[in-house]
């Protein structure tokens, strides 16, 4: 596959394992903050983070929009999937998160609920066009790669009338999510960010440069592929040897400075800015996430759906509020792999493949 | 057309099948009699009796059944009537057992298009045809419409053991070399790709395929050498490695870049966000062989027409874990776990 | 997060759509989030989105930077 096999290219790959040990100095430690979970899954896929000298330390971020989605919006979801009115359409990633009371998509799937897995959110319009007797509920999830789409579909639905289909809207974003990371340096002590890739084809790199600054750490946006992810940490310990903070663009084939301004117009004229979000694990961020902006309530679940959820029980026992912060790594939580496995996932870390603890357990030795 | 489909579709009272195709009656004998009969054409079958009466050589014999519910019924590279033969006959070959005869229920749906199930039937009478099986007895029950997924066929198969073939995890010795005989996650791609709703179109063609001929081309020269054989259906190559993990108590070490795969598979899969370890495969097979044998067996599997794109993939170790490792071309390595359900397409 | 993957631009299609290859797969995509796409180029799909058009001679740069980065380094 073109612009893809050159990026995964085991011999320049091996030529930058040994200058990343070459260069890291043995007198200190560097601390990288993969935030991106498509990044952690990458890392684990090709076994990236055991050929790495071993004081290049990688801790997994909490970018993976499955993960930090709310156990109350999951409950919620669920919910409205099992109404006998609602055609419920999600991307399969939701669907084996557990909610409150062991309960998930999946499970209402198989006990009868209209559940459809998309692969795109256009689906949503046609699923609508086909079924205008039932309302067709979008659960909309993710950072700024998967927003633009969402918006899109929302006019979409305006322009054409099709008054059946809401959207149940779950979409956050990535720079206040690492401005709240950061701001608990104390307990994590993180020395540098590998940026996500996707979300700066649409944001640029303008947005990193402030947190750049305000937290004089580097960030490097890094592309997917096992070469991208070498240089991107290469270009890291190079700069913190040289003590520098800058940010700099490794994946700069598809993201531009100025970001997708045509897929931002589109998030502006759809989506304003929530004044505040509780993300699962991080607690409440604000102007994280973003609503649907009134003149397309229409379509906006959230207005034209009651709430029918009482209280969130997340599991007493799971600690992946501390893994997403980075605090603890996955096999320092006391249920890791062994009541929640991916079988039997308490948490949402567990569950999603770019999860920090499901990327441990899919790709990792396991204790003998 | 062929005659026997025209034969169906003429002498049928609609063209598609009835509740009276599976009542037992006239209407019944004579479908059975044009369809079943006609395609399938063997001295045990044309007698019509309920049970049909086989000679066996002395020693063993291998006894396998399966359900086939595949949806959608055709798709690129076969219908499931030749997936089900293909199917039962693999099942025998891993054993190391010669195919000889099959049995067929089938379960319709009423309503079913006459057409549609006469080229089912067809298929099954040449994938038998082609492995030198014959079947010998079937059943015929018709469901309202509604009850059924259009055709549900149950197969059961039995062939023969040539005294001295072992084949089993029980014989796999640790610093085996384990070889698969070609390209893997074809079938399951290709049948995802006729769910329109994943969106994406290939020229990808199912492997089924009757691998019964390979099987004993490799036990004609090196039936000691030949210890174990798995064909990676549902769940894919990963299911079955870590099956036979178990079976074994032995681990199994793999080289991520000797793992045949095609560009389309290895695309559908970045895709959609799957792993081709644990997609489906109709006409592939996993062998076990002592590594000394293992460059000759590898050889003359590349000389048939169903293993030229054989390769070694790995081979088998001492791991009190029981675990199946893959090293990656990076030299990490993670663990093909052994997954409790089905992937799901993600977009994260 | 955001699985995204490099397809050529095959064909334009009706409703800002385009007919893509990822790799010998088609796959009709959306084209609504970008602007100036022609036949020939490289896009990266999400969710059957083009979300942003692939620079080649960018990404040669970045394959001859591993190369300089890398050149002291034995095979």
């Amino acid at each position: 596959m073109k612009y893809l096999d050159e990026f995964r290219d085991p011999s320049l790959a091996k030529k930058l394992i040994a200058t990343i040990t070459a260069e890291a100095s043995d007198k200190r430690s560097y601390r990288l903050m993969e935030f991106c979970g498509g990044h952690t899954h990458a890392i684990f896929r090709y076994g990236l983070h055991q050929v790495l000298p071993k004081n290049i330390e990688l801790i997994h971020g909490p970018g993976c929009p499955v993960c930090v989605l709310p156990i109350a919006r999951l409950d919620q979801a669920i919910s409205y999937a099992r109404q006998d009115d609602i055609l419920f359409c999600s991307f399969g990633d939701m669907l084996r998160v557990p909610g409150s009371q062991q309960q998930s998509l999946l499970r209402a799937k198989s006990e009868g609920a209209n559940i459809h897995i998309i692969a795109s959110a256009t689906d949503t319009l046609t699923i609508a066009e086909q079924h205008p007797e039932k309302k067709v509920l979008f659960f909309a999830i993710g950072f700024e790669t998967t927003t633009p789409p969402t918006a899109h579909i929302i006019q979409q639905a305006a322009e054409r009338n099709l008054n059946n289909l809401l959207v149940y809207n779950n979409h956050v974003l990535t720079p206040p999510a690492i401005r709240a990371i950061l701001d608990t340096q104390e307990t994590i002590n993180v020395d540098a960010l590998i940026g996500p890739a996707h979300v700066s084809t649409i944001i640029g790199t303008e947005p990193y440069n402030q947190l750049c600054k305000d937290f004089n750490r580097p960030i490097v946006i890094t592309g997917f592929e096992p070469l991208d992810i070498l240089q991107g940490i290469l270009m890291l310990v190079r700069q913190l040897n040289d003590q520098r903070a800058n940010v700099e663009n490794q994946y700069s084939r598809a993201v531009y400075t100025e970001g997708n301004k045509k897929a931002l117009t589109f998030m502006e004229e759809v989506f304003e800015l929530r004044e505040t979000f509780e993300w699962r694990g991080l607690g409440q961020i604000p102007h994280s996430a973003l609503k649907i902006k009134p003149r397309y309530k229409k379509h906006d679940a959230e207005k034209q759906l009651k709430p029918t959820t009482t209280r969130a029980k997340e599991n007493k026992a799971c600690a992946c509020g501390d893994v997403l912060r980075g605090i603890i790594k996955p096999n320092e939580c006391k249920i890791y792999a062994t009541v929640c496995t991916p079988d039997n996932p308490l948490g949402a870390c567990m569950v999603s493949s770019e999860g920090a603890c499901a990327a441990h357990y899919q790709y990792d030795q396991p204790n003998v | 057309m062929s005659n026997i489909k025209r034969n169906v579709i003429n002498s049928a009272k609609s063209n598609v099948v009835e509740m009276a195709h599976g009542n037992g009656g006239r209407a019944m004998a004579e479908f059975i009699d044009t369809l079943f009969i006609a395609a399938f054409n063997n001295g045990q079958l044309n007698q019509k009796t309920d049970a049909s009466c086989f000679h066996t050589q002395q020693g063993r014999m291998v006894m396998t059944t399966d359900g086939h519910v595949i949806s959608p019924l055709f798709f690129p590279g076969g219908n499931i009537g030749s997936l089900s033969i293909h199917g039962t006959i693999n099942d025998i070959a891993m054993m190391g057992a010669l195919p000889r005869y099959i049995s067929c229920g089938f379960i319709l749906e009423e309503s079913y298009p006459l057409s549609d199930l006469s080229d089912i039937v067809l298929a099954m009478a040449k994938a038998a045809k082609e492995a030198n099986v014959e079947i010998i007895t079937g059943d015929t029950k018709v469901v309202e419409k509604g009850k059924a997924d259009g055709v549900f066929i149950t197969t059961t198969g039995i062939g023969e053991l040539a005294s001295g073939i072992n084949i089993s995890p029980q014989h796999i010795h640790a610093g085996d070399k384990i070889i698969v005989n070609g390209s893997l996650g074809d079938h399951g791609i290709s049948i995802l790709a006729q769910r329109n709703t994943l969106g994406f179109e290939t020229s990808l063609q199912s492997d089924s395929a009757s691998l019964s001929d390979l099987v004993q081309t490799i036990l004609a020269s090196f039936s000691t050498e030949l210890h174990c054989l798995r064909d990676p259906t549902r769940g894919g190559l990963a299911a079955t490695l870590n099956e036979l993990a178990q079976q074994s108590k032995l681990g199994f070490s793999l080289d991520e870049d000797a793992i045949p795969i095609k560009d389309e598979v290895d695309a559908a899969c970045e895709l959609l966000g799957l792993d081709p370890l644990y997609i489906a495969n109709e006409g592939k097979f996993v062998a076990f062989c002592s590594a000394y044998a293992a460059n000759d067996i590898l050889s003359l599997i590349k000389q048939h027409p169903l293993g030229k794109e054989a390769a070694i993939i790995g081979e088998v170790t001492h791991d009190p874990r029981y675990l199946v490792e893959l090293t990656t071309p990076y030299g990490g390595k993670r663990i093909v776990h052994w997954r409790y359900d089905d992937q799901l397409p993600r977009i994260c | 997060m955001c699985l995204a993957i490099p397809a050529l631009i095959e064909n334009h299609l009706d409703n800002q759509c385009a007919l893509a290859n990822i790799g010998g797969i088609k796959k009709t995509i959306s084209l609504a989030l970008v602007d100036n796409i022609n036949i020939g180029d490289y896009v990266i799909v999400h969710t059957g989105f083009a979300i942003s058009k692939l620079d080649p001679s960018e990404a040669e740069k970045t394959l001859k930077l591993i190369a300089e980065m890398t050149s002291s380094a034995d095979a």
